[in-house]
């Protein structure tokens, strides 16, 4: 009864910030001279929509270090993976000769948004239902390769321990990179070139007939599906899978003699969290509008590795927040350290291209050396209690 | 032939360069259990440092600088950043690596400005000679040889010393060694100042070689030295030197194959397919102690 309470506050927390989201994305549209920060053009969507791609990339991430003890760093692999999926899947076939032009067109002469717009029609309500439907699919397609892959990886690496386990995903990754550049397999993934040219976020935003924007929902986009696949990763926690995974992370021994078994539910783990990071690579694909695999390197897991700690291993909404204020920090907040200052004639020391990352890889380092709880712990927001009338405390600790 | 021979040299060459790198993290993983990421970018580091002072100073003073000064950051890092964490979950300790790693890598790009940086030629090293008939720098030479003389002393140290005789049994037993009075914090130091020093060898070793240094360029030499550390076991001197020159030479030939069939891009996937292999049907490496799991 609680948790079921509890879930529906979440539905409805959730729910509130999707509207707002819209709101805040669209406000510049109806109110007129709205302050610059909510201009369509303001570094604040920016924020919003890579934050909102990251936060579910470090969940997926959080998922196997903090539920499932599992320290993996092939993150970025499987991030590589959903985004080549998608960005095959999904660019369309006048494009590809444009795209593929050092190879001298695609090898694969197909797309779904293509085979959708043959159905639906390609403009009006049809062209919408048929990106949609073609985005989606090719989204969950996109979690299903890096899923499969995740798989066959699985099995030999699955039985390695702690650092090893760390050491060998990470080669893994590399080696998904390296093939991914090869420039024989080029009629496919473009060799080192990048992959564009297919529907990223802002095709989602609604316009009309000469191309005004009616009703902008590049914001909207990530945050929605980010959630979807978050709610399902905080379910798949909930259920005795969760417990389970959990029960492994404590004491793989003593989960084995209650009856845990480990291969099977680390595999379980270890898929899972692959295939919403596919997802999450095809999302970061459409954020970026391209697709390279060079942008996939072992910095890239280290980072969300970071925001995982940030956020405290172990904690779902631990890890949204410091996405949130990670990529703040990153992208917009701190991005005055990068340029030269004048206070009157003095000039500010230090302050130039570069010197963001210094301050930030310090305050990572404090944090990791001095508050290894993170932000959260491993507690969690529990957003009915935001809600809640106080009450008093004996009744509350049942 | 002679193109056969020029490859195998460079590989010998490379291979060497790895094995002054594979040895800091096979003595820390040895005493420690951490694979210490930063190690490579310690690595790249000790290079920029000796672009800078080469610039400035005569070889002679700027080289044992480098030295110097990369001995002082690795034994700053392991006091900063690793010490606080000594009874800390493994996981942490790591993360507090890589933590370092993203600190001096975002550093070099602050101090560099991102700009490759060409490393010096120095004189010496970078002069050509013919060796069966292939032309080839002196370093390729100096490397193997340098490399056998310092792993011959390492070994003594380690083998003659009582510093080496208290290295080797943390290694093998940390709770007890502390029992029997050996201070693990100098062990443990000295051991990071050993590492950064042959690191900082290596670097001049490497970057001479090398068009030009990035702040990334530490972390493939480092995470192949690290491969070379697990193929020859890790925790042994030999093992990681042997490795490291099977490396080195089996990614030179990768590289040397013909350019038609295209599988350069192959050399850094090549090293980690090995260290798959290797952990799934050998874990315990061509020399290491086959380790026991207590519960």
């Amino acid at each position: 009864m609680k948790d079921r309470k509890k879930s529906f506050s979440a539905f409805i927390g959730i729910c509130v910030l999707l509207i707002f989201v819209i709101i805040l994305e669209n406000i510049s549209g109806f109110v007129p001279n709205v302050p610059q920060v909510l201009e369509p053009t303001s570094p604040l969507f920016t924020v919003l929509k890579k934050a909102a791609v990251y936060s579910l990339v470090a969940v997926t991430m959080n998922l196997l270090n903090g539920f499932t003890g599992l320290f993996s760093l092939g993150q970025a692999g499987f991030m590589l993976l959903g985004a080549y999926t998608y960005a095959i899947l999904t660019v369309p076939t006048a494009m590809k000769e444009q795209v593929y032009y050092l190879f001298g067109g695609c090898a694969f002469d197909f797309s779904l948004l293509d085979m959708f717009e043959g159905i639906f029609g390609s403009s009006g309500a049809g062209g919408a239902v048929s990106m949609i439907l073609a985005c989606l699919i090719a989204i969950v397609l996109a979690g299903c390769v890096a899923g499969v892959f995740a798989y066959l990886i699985g099995i030999p690496v699955l039985r390695l321990k702690s650092d090893y386990l760390a050491i060998a995903t990470l080669g893994f990754a590399e080696i998904i990179r390296a093939i991914f550049q090869w420039q024989k397999l080029g009629k496919v993934t473009n060799g080192a070139n990048m992959i564009k040219g297919f529907p990223t976020f802002s095709s989602f935003n609604i316009t009309d007939g000469a191309g005004n924007t009616i009703l902008r929902l590049s914001t909207f986009v990530p945050f929605l599906i980010s959630s979807v696949c978050i709610l399902l990763i905080v379910l798949l926690i909930h259920s005795s899978y969760g417990r389970a995974f959990m029960a492994i992370r404590d004491d793989e021994v003593a989960a084995e003699a209650m009856g845990v078994n480990l291969f099977k539910h680390k595999m379980l783990s270890f898929v899972i969290s692959s295939f919403f990071a596919g997802v999450g690579g095809a999302l970061f694909a459409m954020y970026v509008a391209n697709a390279q695999a060079k942008a996939f390197t072992s910095v890239m897991t280290y980072e969300i590795l970071l925001i995982v700690v940030i956020g405290g291993i172990g904690s779902v909404s631990g890890s949204v927040i410091a996405t949130f204020l990670y990529v703040a920090c990153s992208e917009w907040w701190l991005r005055f350290l990068d340029s030269e200052h004048y206070i009157g004639s003095f000039k500010v020391p230090l302050l130039r291209n570069g010197f963001r990352m210094v301050v930030f890889s310090v305050v990572i380092m404090v944090i990791v050396l001095f508050f290894s709880q993170g932000i959260m712990g491993n507690r969690e927001i529990n957003i009915g209690a935001l809600f809640k009338k106080r009450r008093p405390k004996a009744e509350r600790k049942q | 032939m002679e193109y056969a021979i020029s490859v195998l040299l460079s590989g010998i060459s490379v291979g060497g360069q790895y094995a002054l790198i594979a040895i800091g993290y096979t003595l820390v993983y040895g005493i420690l259990r951490l694979i210490n990421f930063a190690h490579g970018d310690v690595f790249m580091v000790a290079g920029l440092m000796g672009i800078y002072f080469t610039a400035t100073m005569p070889i002679g003073v700027s080289i044992p600088l480098v030295i110097i000064l990369t001995v002082v950051l690795g034994f700053t890092i392991e006091r900063v950043a690793y010490k606080p964490l000594r009874d800390a979950p493994r996981m942490s300790v790591m993360i507090s690596a890589i933590g370092v790693s993203y600190l001096l890598q975002n550093t070099a790009t602050y101090v560099t400005g991102g700009q490759p940086m060409t490393y010096p030629s120095i004189p010496l090293l970078s002069d050509t000679i013919s060796v069966a008939g292939t032309q080839t720098k002196w370093v390729v030479i100096i490397t193997p040889v340098l490399v056998l003389a310092l792993v011959l002393s390492l070994n003594l140290l380690i083998n003659k010393t009582k510093i080496g005789m208290a290295m080797r049994a943390v290694s093998k037993d940390y709770e007890t060694s502390r029992l029997m009075g050996i201070k693990i914090n100098m062990v443990i130091s000295v051991t990071f100042i050993i590492g950064s020093a042959l690191a900082a060898v290596g670097s001049v070793l490497f970057f001479t070689n090398y068009p030009a240094i990035t702040p990334t360029a530490g972390a493939m030499p480092g995470l192949k030295a690290f491969v070379a550390a697990v193929f020859g076991g890790i925790g042994s001197i030999p093992g990681a030197v042997i490795g490291a020159f099977l490396i080195g030479i089996c990614e030179t030939i990768i590289k040397g194959l013909p350019s038609a069939w295209d599988v350069s891009v192959f050399s850094d996937a090549f090293t980690f397919a090995l260290l798959i292999v290797i952990l799934i049907f050998k874990p315990q490496g061509l020399f290491g102690e086959a380790a026991t799991d207590k519960v």
